[in-house]
């Protein structure tokens, strides 16, 4: 056996429940008369919804396959070896479940051994061998391509990216190294920095050709024929393939330098992959593959033994998971149909859901408010904004009208709401005025409609407390930009039934969001956590420690923006509102700050200019600002803001806001923003010893997000 | 408003290679209208004078229009080839003459002017949908007698024909097919099959039936090259005890597809296309369902006399093997020997294989590429016959015909 074989066979053993994916070899002519042809296929055995992943028992499969093939080409039986996949995908990387289970360094440094061990061999058989990416591929599914000597890719391949810095990772079965050395590092970079930390951003096929990853482009009806006779040529030599030469000078160094800052302007430092994974590509730049495949190997393994890893799996799995099954969501079979849907105001915000539900529905949406003029604002920018996805090609003519002709306004709520199943208030945020919105709904609309409030910090109960039939209130909170941020926190009052509830979840994942079930509590999840950080970081700006280094202590977090930036964003007034309404319930942990209150009440919509294309503290906010004499060093305000955000979110699982920590990481990830290195916040909180020190216990057991002890 | 009837012209046909039905077959995993979607791509990448936009019609046979080969297949291949939208097409069945159907129906519609191009052929996935998969015959047919119960059988009205021509022996039909393996393997060493067809990816996930995963496939599955008259001898007559129609003197069950290119004369010159065969006449007789292998006789007798020739006007022959008997009955009619030259110089479904309603264009394909070589030879026809009963024959001029020499 070889060691590459018992080094496999060694991480398999940590990795029992492995869906295996089989490397079929098959012999065939090649048309031309070209010769016979080895065509390995990788296939896991199931459909196109469960992709072809690589765990050590893969691997090792694909090892033995090419023991046979290599054999082959050595003893001159076989011209040339292909690798490609089952219908629709090529192969998407590394199993990450095997990843979660690995406790040790030599484990892990197993894993990335074993993968160059075996795809390097494809670059070193007696014959040339290619890649036919047919369908997805990502991770070690574009690596095992890119050790072949030539690749041609499906015109209709939806997805392919390298997305370890995206994880946690880098690419490290050869993608930092062979990548950069193939098509120079300038589009490596864009491929495995850039991509990769804008939300994994995925080429299509005709991009991977176009960046030179893939030496021919064939439409997706008969791509295997037709790579074949490319093959079939280019070994007769009738097709000679020509790549661009590699930049190894300076431009080489400005990739990396590119990447560096987009890194910094992703994550901040915060997290190591996107730095690892430049670290290998800029010294890629002497074409020394062996060196570059052994830092690929020690970098897989640290991070894989480290916390951002294990928080960027814990991310991805709750977004992609838990985000589609939410925790504590009532039968699906309870909700009722929705075919209209009424939205109480016309203002920007209700504009905004109203074109929200039109484009995912595709039903009647009526708009109401107070007088003619704004209706007519409100639906006419509805209008607008179906013309500007007209205008990109979103939406087509035929569409367009549709959409337009089901938007309308009127004044009369009878007439607007007498039919409509689902009917949403996005009115002024104060109690008395929502409660008389909701009386004036109940009046006209059908006994099953469901009224849903969008507030962000009122009590849902309470609003619904008034009408006959409080069981149908449901709180329908979304974060603005409402078409942009995923989450949608919805809040079961202490009547809402569960047939109300459940049809809210399914109109919630009509509208493609991220649907978490939280209680009728003050601010629900996102802000409450949102003010109490941002509370905390303004009381010390209060306290007197200087507005940078509040700001900066909270940097190495790699939030997306700072702390008063984000409050410029919110709108400091209605920071203040929220951050007032919380202090009324809980007026020992949240407070409503003095300096905060002087900028509303003075008329500033932030703390910064921009005069000098960089944020600088406004002269006249600063001249606004009282601070008292404490001045805290970063490391002392990070931890304050730490240990708030720690406490509240422990206080919050004890009143069960949410059923688990997972549903706040959820919130923070999809309505935040907050990163999938953090895990969203716990993850984080728990390996830096901060959930412990405040709450006495960790939010998530040890393995979850974090190395398995 | 005056008409004027156009010249019709073959300009280019392609055929996948043929492969065997049944879960060991070549095509077992792969569908149907992929067969046909490749085989249209293959055509066009073969005539790239021609503009997609300018297609009038996709006109697709097929036997059993259910599943893979259902929803119309003609407008569905289209859409799936990549045709542009604005191209429309069908579907059209005459069970085994489905594709040389669908090829005079379009070429009716060329001369009258209707259109000026059109794709016309067939497919059959005879593992996916076996012969009489969902049919549900009018018992009529039987309690009045209106044809014999044998008439859905074919292999059991190749019986009947060996019983109406008792000189059509058993030896005589298995000599022919010999001959026509042998006549296949010629052409296949000679390269004269191998330029029309288009190569077929195939996934294979069942150990059973061999190598697992992708292949290509290039090759006709069905060819049996160096078979002898003793392998034939001991074969079973499974539709009669004791008959004479076996597994080798007879056609087998497969898949496959083929598709060609109709046009004006006038169009294809214009648009610098091949003019590979001129159409000269068509026609389709009835005989009795349960001698079906004797129609492509009538066929031919009414196909002569439109076009105002006589059988010795025709200098090459592509006659469908469903059956060694059925050629030999129409070899005999017109005092043909079996083994004359003109007759299927490349072999036939015998060796090729026959699903059903794709088999018509890969007889033109044969035609137009002996045209090709054979400029002495001013005419020729393709016939096949066609169950309950019929027979189907186009007689076809040679465009390179440079006149007796």
């Amino acid at each position: 056996m070889s060691t590459t074989a018992e080094l496999l066979k060694g991480a398999a053993e940590l990795f029992p429940d492995e869906v295996v994916t089989q490397a079929h070899v098959r012999h065939f002519d090649l048309p031309l008369g070209a010769g016979r042809f080895a065509l390995i296929t990788l296939d896991n055995g199931h459909d196109h919804t469960k992709p072809t992943t690589f765990g050590p028992q893969s691997l090792a499969n694909l090892n033995a396959a090419i023991d046979q093939v290599e054999r082959e080409a050595s003893e001159g039986t076989i011209v040339g070896v292909g690798v490609t996949g089952k219908p629709f995908i090529f192969a998407v990387g590394a199993d990450l479940k095997g990843v979660e289970l690995l406790k040790r360094h030599e484990d892990a440094l197993a894993i990335g051994k074993g993968g160059h061990e075996v795809f390097k061999r494809l670059a070193g058989l007696a014959v040339p061998t290619f890649a036919y990416y047919n369908g997805a591929a990502m991770g070690g599914g574009v690596e095992v391509g890119l050790h072949c000597t030539y690749r041609t890719v499906s015109a209709a391949l939806p997805a392919f990216s390298l997305p370890e810095v995206f994880l946690g990772l880098v690419p490290g079965w050869g993608g930092c190294t062979l990548l950069p050395n193939l098509i120079g590092a300038e589009k490596a970079v864009t491929v495995i920095i850039e991509n990769s930390l804008n939300q994994n951003r995925q080429l299509k096929g005709r991009q991977v050709y176009e960046l030179g990853i893939a030496d021919a482009l064939f439409e997706g009806a008969d791509f295997l024929e037709q790579s074949l006779i490319w093959t079939a040529a280019v070994l007769k030599g009738e097709i000679v393939v020509e790549r661009p030469a590699v930049d190894r000078g300076e431009g080489w160094d400005q990739a990396v330098a590119k990447g560096r800052f987009v890194a910094d302007s992703k994550v901040h430092g915060a997290a190591p992959a996107a730095y690892r994974a430049l670290d290998i590509i800029a010294a890629a730049k002497d074409g020394d593959l062996q060196k570059g495949y052994d830092a690929e190997d020690q970098a897989l393994a640290d991070l894989i033994m480290g916390g951002e890893l294990r928080a960027g799996i814990y991310a991805f799995n709750l977004v992609q998971k838990r985000g589609k099954r939410p925790a504590g969501a009532p039968d699906k079979n309870l909700a009722r149909p929705v075919t209209k849907v009424g939205v109480v105001g016309a203002g920007l915000m209700a504009s905004q859901l109203a074109l929200l539900f039109l484009r995912r529905l595709e039903v009647p949406v009526v708009l109401t408010d107070i007088d003619q003029e704004r209706i007519d604002k409100g639906v006419g920018y509805v209008h607008a904004e179906i013309d500007k996805l007209l205008g990109k090609g979103r939406v087509n003519q035929d569409k367009a009208n549709r959409l337009k002709a089901l938007v309308t306004g009127v004044l009369d709520k009878a007439e607007g709401f007498a039919d409509a199943d689902f009917i949403i208030e996005a009115v002024f945020e104060e109690m008395g005025v929502k409660q008389k919105v909701f009386a004036e709904v109940e009046a006209v609309a059908p006994a099953h409609a469901v009224l849903a409030t969008n507030t962000s910090s009122l009590s849902v109960s309470e609003m619904a407390s008034k009408l006959q039939h409080p069981e149908r209130v449901v709180g329908f909170h979304f974060f603005n930009p409402v078409a942009v941020l995923p989450l949608l926190e919805i809040v079961r009052g202490e009547q809402t039934d569960d047939a109300s509830l459940a049809t809210a979840f399914a109109v919630a994942k009509k509208l493609k969001k991220t649907a978490v079930l939280v209680k009728d509590a003050p601010a629900f999840v996102v802000n409450r956590i949102l003010t109490r950080f941002m509370g905390e970081v303004q009381n010390v700006i209060d306290e007197g420690t200087p507005v940078e280094v509040a700001e900066k202590a909270v940097e190495p977090l790699g939030l997306p923006m700072s702390p008063l930036v984000l409050l410029e964003l919110v709108g400091p007034a209605i920071g203040l509102h929220v951050s007032e309404t919380l202090n009324r319930a809980f007026p020992d942990r949240f407070t409503v700050s003095p300096n905060l209150k002087a900028v509303v009440e003075a008329g500033k919509r932030g703390f910064y200019v921009y005069d000098s294309g960089k944020p600088e503290l406004d002269p006249e906010v600063s001249a606004l600002l009282k601070q008292g004499d404490v001045v805290l060093t970063e490391e002392q305000v990070r931890a304050r803001v730490l240990e708030a955000v720690a406490q509240e979110i422990g206080l919050m699982l004890d009143e069960g806001v949410v059923a688990e920590a997972q549903d706040i990481d959820l919130c923070l990830i999809t309505g935040a923003g907050w990163p999938f290195h953090l895990g969203g916040i716990t993850p984080y909180l728990d390996r830096e010893g901060v959930s412990e020190r405040v709450t006495g216990k960790r939010f998530l057991a040890p393995g979850v997000a974090s190395v398995p002890a | 408003m005056p008409r004027t009837v156009r010249d019709v012209v073959f300009v280019d046909g392609v055929r996948t290679p043929f492969g065997k039905a049944g879960p060991k077959g070549i095509y077992h995993e792969t569908r149907a209208d992929d067969l046909v979607v490749k085989a249209i791509r293959e055509l066009l990448r073969r005539n790239p004078g021609l503009d997609p936009k300018q297609i009038d019609e996709v006109a697709i046979a097929a036997t059993t229009q259910i599943g893979d080969q259902g929803l119309t297949i003609g407008r569905t291949a289209g859409i799936l080839a990549g045709l542009p939208q604005s191209v429309p097409g069908y579907s059209i069945d005459r069970m085994c003459a489905g594709a040389l159907t669908a090829v005079t129906t379009v070429a009716g519609s060329v001369a009258f002017g209707a259109y000026d191009v059109a794709i016309a052929g067939g497919v059959e996935h005879m593992g996916r949908h076996p012969m009489g998969e969902g049919v549900d015959p009018n018992p009529r047919f039987v309690s009045e007698k209106l044809v014999d119960e044998s008439a859905l059988f074919m292999g059991m009205t190749a019986e009947n024909l060996h019983d109406r021509y008792p000189h059509i022996t058993k030896l005589r039909a298995d000599e022919y097919a010999v001959r026509s393996q042998e006549k296949a393997a010629k052409a296949y060493a000679n390269g004269k099959i191998q330029a029309d067809l288009v190569p077929i990816s195939v996934r294979r996930t069942s150990p059973e039936a061999g190598e697992t995963g992708w292949g290509l496939v290039t090759a006709d599955e069905p060819m049996r090259p160096g078979t002898t008259l003793e392998n034939l001898a001991g074969l079973k007559t499974p539709f009669r005890v004791h008959g004479r129609v076996t597994a080798g003197n007879a056609a087998g069950l497969n898949d496959g597809a083929t598709a060609s290119l109709i046009a004006s004369e006038e169009f294809a010159r214009e648009n610098g296309l091949p003019v590979k065969m001129r159409l000269v006449s068509y026609s389709f007789a009835g005989v009795e369902p349960e001698v079906m292998g004797y129609g492509p006789i009538p066929a031919t007798e009414k196909a002569l006399a439109q076009a105002g020739l006589s059988i010795s006007d025709i200098g090459l022959f592509e006659i469908n093997e469903a059956f060694a008997v059925q050629v030999l009955a129409f070899l005999d009619h017109y005092g043909i020997a079996d083994d004359d030259e003109r007759v299927n110089q490349y072999g036939g479904a015998i060796a090729f294989g026959h699903p059903l309603a794709s088999s018509g264009v890969r007889l033109m394909t044969q035609l137009a590429r002996q045209f090709e070589e054979q400029p002495q030879v001013r005419y020729g026809l393709t016939t096949m016959c066609v169950g309950f009963g019929m027979g189907a024959t186009v007689i076809w001029e040679n465009p390179h015909f440079e006149g007796d020499k």
